[in-house]
């Protein structure tokens, strides 16, 4: 796709510890150093404890608004089924859906008292049809040593959508926010990341 | 020309450190938190302080002020409440270095007691409020705040909110320039600064021609701007909510305020001419639109379709404006069917086996604010009121004084150790000076947990990390006057529930405080050592199925549906399991379970 002077929407969602903050920060690294306006909001504070994160992060030639207005959003990045879900309304009918293949069940599920949704990625192919990616992020991440990555499989995954971005401009971002000892795993997951769409 | 993406309070910041500010001062508040710990890890050239509590925190910094140097404050909107009585006087006085005090407001309440709007703060203390939309600005507002504090001898307010605070974007960086006033303090200047009533009518004066002066100068105030675009509808507004409106709208005319207070009557009076219809686009109270219309100037929307509570956003702001002509996104999927993920205390938590003790104990609990709010929460449900910081001590003092003695037995106060500190010593003296017979518990876990591990004068380390006195509570407790002070473990649940009762059952004040019990996330005090096994398991030989160990509501734990029987007979319909990854052996589901059937893991 061509990102030209349109503002481009992403709205990343998980769970606390999933490390979507770190994924929104890389992409704030690369977009701002792309030349573009950023804004990019989230709510913490009591992510720590298990709730839901969610960034809205937002890139283009002048960006006003922190927040994606609702139904707006072009890009669903998602690292979790059920918070993948949650914002499903949020998506234009055109826009692409990432989705990390993990479940993380919430405190109701794991008391017995409700279900966790099943056939979520059915659910998003039969509204986006053919625009749906899932990743194993957490088995990639395995395979290369540390499941601690990834969420930067699913940077990896997600950078095949701006071909008009060097992956080397990822791979710097990634450098320039973790310590050096974490580098090579994560600019492995990156690639192994790139490699799964 | 360097250029960074920070987030607003990091920007504020590097704004302070700028303007060569000397002094900062904070209690931690979401979403404000951020600042000082920001100053403290990267501007060594400022002095910077988490202080006792808000109040502390503008006094600490306006003293600085007095004495010539450029100084902040910062806090959440609540603390500002705190912080009340020193900033009303401020006022009055003025400073000397300028003096900049940040409130951060929280509108949807996303983590916080109530909603209140600060605009209001600075109408009713006659003092300048700037409001930024984001980063760049909130770095440019901090800068021109302390000049205007300095121009017009004042306290000046930066007020944020959570969008704009937790927000990031790019920002162009400068250099320091160290203020050029001589710092000192001058005697003869005690007119100024003793607020006695003599003193008190002159300064009264100086206020209202401050004001006026400021208002004045809010009319060419470079970021009160105007956009005349399409003239057929002109808004009216501020900060981000300005970007919401502008994001949904951007053929119309705007005026958008960066000074929120006193407000550029000329200024409004001139774009109100150049515009056909004024709509104002304000989160929360109907601010501007009082004043607006008091001028007379007539207005097309407001409040009547913005919403007055909760945050706005760009759907909700051309909502309002569009009426029926907005189309409302397709629902593919109802969110409210969807399971909640909402937050819990975490595994190996102390608070947990301290709340279900008190559940067991079936006392009325007099709440605070922390984590441990969060024991208000189902399954635990047991804490029953959280008003403000201090507030369960005196509360609780209050409810027995007015049951009287059959409220013996059956109510509890519990406060965190950072809350205890600021705001806590207060009640319990009055407590002990009044012949009252309430328990205070206080939960310490060293650190102050929910905003993020501030430090505070009971953990032993400064903002920096210098170590430093820490309070001890029980010599604190005794030199209030309280006789009867206990050490509790929480994670022995037997040993608590008998000392809880004893203490609640006396007729005179007890003080009750936590024992090697620290925060799980505060790495330093090594909180799972104590714990004797890594982690524990669910021996389904024995487990009934009986779903005790889930009323803890430990996020380790979990139900896995499927009938079968124990090894001894008994039908269930299930077992529970515990997630090895985020056990960490605290044993409160061991003591909990009455048939033996969660037994120590093996690798």
């Amino acid at each position: 796709m061509k990102n030209s002077d349109k503002t481009v929407n992403i709205f990343l969602s998980g769970v606390g510890g999933q490390g979507t903050i770190l994924a929104s920060n890389i992409l704030a690294e690369v977009f701002i150093k792309a030349g573009y306006d950023v804004k990019k909001a989230e709510v913490h504070g009591m992510a720590q404890r298990g709730g839901d994160v969610t960034t809205h992060f937002r890139f283009g030639k002048k960006v006003y608004s922190p927040l994606i207005k609702y139904g707006d959003v072009d890009f669903l990045l998602s690292f979790e089924l059920l918070e993948a879900l949650r914002y499903i309304n949020w998506v234009k009918p055109e826009g692409k859906i990432i989705i990390n293949k993990q479940k993380i069940f919430p405190p109701a599920v794991n008391l017995g008292q409700v279900k966790y949704p099943e056939d979520v990625e059915k659910i998003f192919k039969k509204y986006f049809k053919d625009n749906v990616w899932v990743v194993d992020g957490q088995g990639i991440a395995r395979s290369l040593g540390n499941v601690q990555a990834a969420n930067v499989v699913l940077v990896g995954a997600f950078s095949n959508f701006f071909p008009e971005i060097n992956p080397e401009q990822f791979v710097e971002a990634i450098k320039s926010l973790l310590a050096p000892k974490l580098h090579d795993l994560n600019v492995k997951a990156f690639y192994e990341g790139r490699k799964a769409l | 020309m360097k250029k960074e993406i920070m987030q607003g309070n990091a920007a504020i910041a590097r704004g302070a450190w700028e303007a060569g500010v000397k002094v900062a001062a904070a209690y931690p508040g979401t979403p404000s938190s951020e600042i000082l710990r920001d100053i403290a890890e990267n501007y060594p050239e400022i002095y910077a302080e988490w202080s006792t509590n808000e109040k502390v925190a503008v006094e600490v910094a306006s003293g600085a002020a007095i004495a010539g140097v450029r100084a902040m404050a910062s806090m959440k909107h609540v603390g500002l409440n705190v912080a009340a009585d020193p900033l009303m006087t401020l006022s009055y006085t003025g400073i000397k270095g300028g003096l900049m005090i940040v409130v951060a407001d929280d509108p949807n309440v996303h983590s916080s007691q109530n909603e209140q709007d600060s605009r209001n703060w600075a109408r009713f203390g006659k003092i300048p409020m700037l409001e930024p939309a984001d980063a760049q600005e909130c770095k440019d507002f901090t800068k021109i705040a302390f000049e205007i504090s300095e121009q017009f001898d004042t306290p000046v307010l930066l007020r944020t909110e959570t969008r704009v605070a937790h927000s990031d974007s790019p920002v162009v960086l400068e250099d320091r320039v160290e203020s050029n006033i001589v710092p000192g303090l001058d005697p003869k200047d005690a007119p100024k600064y003793v607020m006695v009533p003599i003193n008190v009518r002159v300064r009264r004066k100086a206020v209202e021609e401050k004001m006026k002066k400021l208002e004045e100068y809010a009319n060419t105030f470079k970021y009160n701007i105007m956009e005349i675009n399409d003239t057929s509808v002109g808004v009216i507004s501020s900060g981000v909510s300005y970007l919401y409106t502008k994001e949904v709208f951007p053929e119309w005319s705007y005026l958008k305020l960066g000074m929120v207070w006193p407000l550029p009557k000329k200024m409004i009076a001139e774009f109100a001419k150049k515009v056909k219809k004024i709509v104002i686009v304000e989160e929360l109270d109907p601010f501007f639109e009082t004043e607006i219309k008091a001028m007379g100037i007539k207005i097309w929307h407001g409040k009547d379709v913005i919403p007055n509570m909760y945050e706005l956003s760009p759907e909700i702001v051309e909502k309002a404006l569009k009426g029926k002509k907005y189309k409302e996104p397709k629902i593919r999927v109802k969110p409210e069917d969807l399971p909640r993920r909402p937050p819990n205390l975490c595994a190996g938590c102390s608070h947990r086996p301290l709340f279900y003790a008190l559940k067991k104990l079936g006392a009325f609990v007099f709440g605070d604010i922390g984590c441990y709010t969060l024991g208000t929460a189902p399954p635990l449900q047991a804490l029953h009121t959280t008003i403000c910081m201090g507030a369960g001590i005196g509360q609780a003092h209050g409810a027995m004084k007015a049951i009287g003695k059959d409220a013996l037995g059956k109510v509890v106060a519990v406060i965190g150790d950072s809350t205890f500190l600021h705001g806590g010593v207060t009640p319990l003296m009055d407590v002990v000076y009044n012949k009252g017979n309430s328990t205070t518990i206080v939960l310490d876990n060293r650190i102050t947990g929910m905003t993020g591990h501030q430090e505070h004068p009971g953990t032993g380390f400064t903002a920096r990390q210098e170590p430093t006195n820490a309070v001890d509570y029980a010599e604190l407790g005794k030199a209030l006057g309280v006789k009867s002070i206990r050490y509790i473990d929480p994670y022995n649940i037997k040993e608590t529930m008998e000392i809880i009762k004893e203490e609640m059952n006396k007729d005179e004040p007890s003080l009750i405080i936590y024992k090697n019990a620290p925060c799980m996330l505060l790495r330093r005090a090594k909180p799972t050592e104590r714990f004797k096994h890594p982690f524990y398991v669910v021996d389904t030989d024995k487990c009934r199925g009986c779903r005790m160990c889930l009323e803890i509501n430990c996020p380790a734990i979990s139900w896995q549906e499927g009938e079968g029987t124990t090894k001894d007979g008994h039908k269930r319909k299930g077992t529970t399991y515990i997630n090895r990854d985020q056990c960490v052996g605290c044993e409160v589901c061991v003591q909990v379970c009455k048939f033996d059937a969660i037994v120590p893991g093996t690798k």
